[in-house]
């Protein structure tokens, strides 16, 4: 005998079929946009007026050699036979090999994601650490000093060059003061003495208990990191203004104000908890965009990650590396949009009930 | 203050003192070489393979040819792991006996049959620099009859024909003649690939140092040879660092992480000039810079045009200013330190002398023409720079950018109509030039071998005849009067502006000594590199 009475389980039965809609209209958002991906840079990739054989072979091969590298290329096929491989290689995992290191792609973004991911996300950590309560410090004091102090300092986060701002902080706190190490991830004293396992060297030297690498590796990654949580801060702290000037206008502060509720209490668990819903898609995309990898911030610091992998794959017309590289921003971006979707229900009551 | 402002005023002094309190080492240690250099050209360790400039460097301090030369006098060629060798009499058969006593890193004897695998295995891999090998007549389906053990020290080499012999010497010297370990490669061959997969990213060799680590884009890291049979270099470890920018290169050489900055450009050299702590040191390469008229353009074809380009570039000022100390005014296909280079200059700025001859090519108002031009640094300066001089007779030039892979495309397409590129030879012997720049025997458009001759459409069958006797000739002083010859005619005549020759310059750390800049990268040597306290 159940002990759930009809209604209960009716009710349960019956959100359900919202939930496997809800699931199938993600899956296949998720799918054609990952085949959206697929089709623009496959076609970009065979449009562009560059010979891809050039990058396997050299410009000074011997037709033989020229010859078999476009056969194995499979160059010969019909463009929708050429895509139809690359599909079906792509589902079962498979993204081909790099005419440039002679690896699997799947291998090199290995190799080369976690260098990215940990300098954006100690980048897009201090972004928001500093430019959340810089923003609501801002909309506090709207207009006055403190405020446009922070809106210049966010103006130059925004408009200078970062190429130029890297090498300025290398050759002040790398060369003259010497407070930071300088371009690279690690020492070469350090490098063998570290097993990489997740590839996040600050995770894999704790993880080991090597702590002179572990302050070298930290030692390496401050300036990148800063600098990128500059540029986090700048584009955070202006829309955390934004939002936060929104919600202190809103009725409920004034009466919060009325009731006597202190001042700290109504920015900080009042205004800040509803600017923290659209907040949470900038902090999102932020991230993402830096998760791309910063081509010219990892040019400047010698950062092996994943914007100068891509950057030099391009100039190489090494497609297969820029179709996987391509298709891994495409995931990471899908996956934060998700994400910030699901942080919505947490932080938001009435996208929880109307879930 | 209020509370906010005390908050962030906290976190802002915690971030400062937790930077300032990170401990920094600059100090590199005294076993080990550490250079920085842009290493993305890297795609291959395979002897067979390689033909990129970091790659042939490190092949150079980690595998053995057969021969060498003397960097400082590259007519003194000498046995590496061939201890003497023998020309047969109708002069198409070397034999080479091999030194005693050799062994790879491996510790695996070196005999006969390890340096007829690596030439055989290079024929049949047939991989970029395979056509250093194959012109000797040498093809997958005949190089086991042709390069052939004859004992267990001695082989032979048999060729199509009889070439100066210095041609095949030096052609033996390039990567592509350096021998491997057959044992070695052979325990990992896989589907009849002669160990390919795995020695591309692995290492089987016999040179001082051994290659231990790659990681593309990132470090290479060589480690002294303790099998080595020459003098054991004194540093333990050689590592490259990629670091792409010139300027932070600087930065890590003076703050002492670097031993040696490879990628400087013009303003980072005179920075340094003036820093006690670092040396500038200098060597000249084979790299050729020019500029290829299609002669398919109606107006590149006549003659008058050619020689009037040739004397509207400002040679000298690019090379003192905008090149500063990285290249010299060189005017022929030969690079100077090659039998039989042309040393002579002819041809300075001049726009008067140009406009008489475009006035003869009934062009007294010039034309406009277009440049394809990569977009690296180097190149574009001097594109900007001819340009404005081209336009001072007349002559409309734009130029269309573009990075390596798309204008070497649209070059190899013959659709450009003019080229500005860098060439580099690919062996020590005079044939590597004049086979590119001289000679074109097939001017058609689906033509199997397209030197820069035929990608500039420049049909000279004459010419082509020329070079090839020069090939030919086995005595020496005559072999580089023909082709001091043939440079003279070229100079007039081509639809190449040969404009400079490379230099290579590199930063130094002051107490770094030994380190020998050759005239191509795999001469490059630090196997006698010494830090002194």
């Amino acid at each position: 005998m159940s002990t759930t009475s009809p209604e209960n389980s009716g009710g349960r039965w019956g959100a359900l079929p919202i939930l496997g809609m809800k699931a199938g209209k993600l899956t296949a958002t998720i799918a054609v946009t990952f085949f959206g991906l697929l089709v623009v840079t496959f076609l970009i990739g065979r449009v562009v007026p560059v010979d891809p054989v050039l990058a396997v072979v050299g410009d000074r091969a011997s037709k033989s050699t020229y010859d078999a590298a476009y056969l194995a290329l499979g160059l010969d096929k019909p463009l929708y036979h050429q895509f139809w491989i690359y599909l079906k290689n792509a589902l079962s995992g498979d993204l081909g090999v790099s005419v440039l290191t002679k690896k699997p792609i799947i291998e090199d973004i290995a190799r080369v994601f976690p260098a990215t991911l940990e300098l954006a996300t100690a980048g897009i950590l201090l972004g928001t650490i500093t430019g959340v309560p810089l923003g609501v410090w801002g909309a506090v004091r709207q207009g006055k000093l403190a405020d446009q102090v922070i809106r210049v300092v966010g103006l130059v986060g925004y408009s200078a060059p970062i190429f130029w701002l890297g090498l300025l902080g290398l050759l002040v706190f790398y060369a003259k003061l010497g407070w930071v190490a300088g371009p690279g991830r690690i020492d070469i004293a350090y490098e063998y003495s570290v097993t990489q396992v997740t590839g996040l060297l600050l995770i894999d030297t704790a993880m080991q208990g090597n702590w002179a690498a572990f302050v070298n590796v930290l030692a390496h990654l401050a300036l990148p990191a800063t600098l990128l949580g500059y540029f986090s801060m700048a584009y955070i702290s202006r829309m955390t203004r934004s939002f936060m000037l929104a919600e202190l206008a809103q009725e409920y502060v004034t009466t919060a104000r009325v009731k006597g509720v202190a001042e700290w209490r109504i920015i900080w668990l009042h205004a800040l908890r509803n600017a923290a819903v659209p907040l949470v898609t900038v902090i999102a995309l932020s991230y993402a965009g830096l998760l791309e990898g910063s081509v010219l911030t990892e040019t400047v610091f010698a950062w092996p990650g994943l914007g100068q992998y891509l950057t030099n794959s391009l100039q190489n017309a090494d497609m297969n590396a820029v179709l996987g590289g391509t298709l891994v921003i495409g995931i990471i971006f899908v996956g934060l949009n998700l994400l910030s979707d699901l942080l919505y229900t947490v932080l938001d009551p009435r996208v929880r009930r109307r879930t | 203050m209020s509370y906010i402002t005390k908050q962030i005023a906290a976190a802002f002094m915690a971030s400062a003192i937790g930077l300032a309190s990170v401990p920094v080492q600059a100090q590199t240690p005294p076993d080990t070489l550490i250079q920085a250099w842009q290493i993305d050209d890297v795609i291959s360790l395979d002897p067979a393979e390689v033909f990129e400039f970091t790659a042939s460097e490190v092949l150079g301090n980690s595998y053995q040819p057969l021969v060498g030369y003397d960097v400082k006098d590259v007519s003194d060629i000498f046995g590496v792991i061939a201890e003497s060798w023998e020309v047969s009499e109708d002069g198409k058969t070397f034999t080479f006996t091999i030194k005693p006593g050799l062994q790879f890193a491996s510790g695996n004897p070196i005999t006969a049959a390890d340096p007829v695998f690596s030439l055989q295995r290079a024929v049949k891999l047939d991989k970029s620099p395979a056509f250093i090998l194959t012109q000797f007549g040498l093809n997958a389906e005949n190089v086991d009859q042709m390069v052939r053990q004859t004992g267990d020290m001695t082989m032979e080499l048999e060729m199509d024909k009889a070439y100066a012999p210095t041609l095949l010497l030096y052609c033996l010297t390039a990567t592509v003649g350096f021998v491997v370990d057959k044992e070695l490669v052979m325990s990992h061959e896989a589907d009849g690939d002669f160990g390919y997969e795995w020695l591309k990213t692995n290492y089987a060799g016999s040179g001082a140092f051994t290659i231990r680590d790659w990681r593309a884009n990132e470090v290479i890291v060589l480690e002294r040879n303790e099998n080595f049979s020459g003098d054991a270099s004194p540093m333990a470890r050689a590592i490259y660092r990629h670091i792409p920018e010139g300027s932070t290169q600087r930065l890590l050489l003076e703050k002492g992480d670097i031993d040696i900055a490879r990628n400087l450009g013009a303003e980072e050299i005179i920075a340094l000039a003036d820093n006690a702590d670092i040396k500038i040191e200098d060597g000249i390469k084979g790299s050729i810079y020019y500029m290829g008229l299609n002669q398919k353009n109606e107006n590149l074809m006549k003659p008058e045009v050619r020689e009037a380009m040739k004397y509207l570039v400002d040679y000298a000022t690019i090379a003192d200013t905008i090149m500063k100390g990285k290249v010299k005014v060189h005017q022929a296909f030969l690079p100077e330190g090659f039998l039989g280079a042309l040393n002579d200059n002819p041809y300075a700025l001049n726009v008067e002398k140009a406009k008489e001859l475009l006035a003869a090519a009934d062009l007294p108002d010039g034309f406009t023409v277009t440049m394809d031009t990569r977009n690296t640094p180097e190149i574009t300066a001097m594109a900007e720079a001819i340009q404005q001089t081209m336009a001072d007779a007349g002559i409309k030039m734009e130029l269309i950018p573009g990075d390596g892979q798309q204008t070497l495309t649209k070059y190899r397409a013959r659709n450009h109509d003019i080229y500005i590129g860098r060439w580099g030879p690919d062996y020590q012997d005079p044939h590597t030039n004049a086979d590119t720049f001289a000679r074109n025997p097939d001017n058609g458009d689906d033509a199997a071998s397209k030197p820069l001759a035929w990608r500039n459409a420049w049909d000279i069958p004459e010419m082509t005849k020329q070079a090839d006797a020069a090939v030919l000739e086995k005595d020496a002083k005559a072999r580089a009067d023909m082709y001091i010859a043939l440079q003279q005619e070229h100079q007039k005549v081509s639809p190449f502006v040969i404009m400079f020759q490379e230099i290579e310059v590199l930063g130094i750390r002051k107490d770094v000594n030994g380190f020998i800049i050759g005239p191509s990268f795999n001469d490059n040597s630090f196997r006698q590199v010494t830090k002194s306290e």
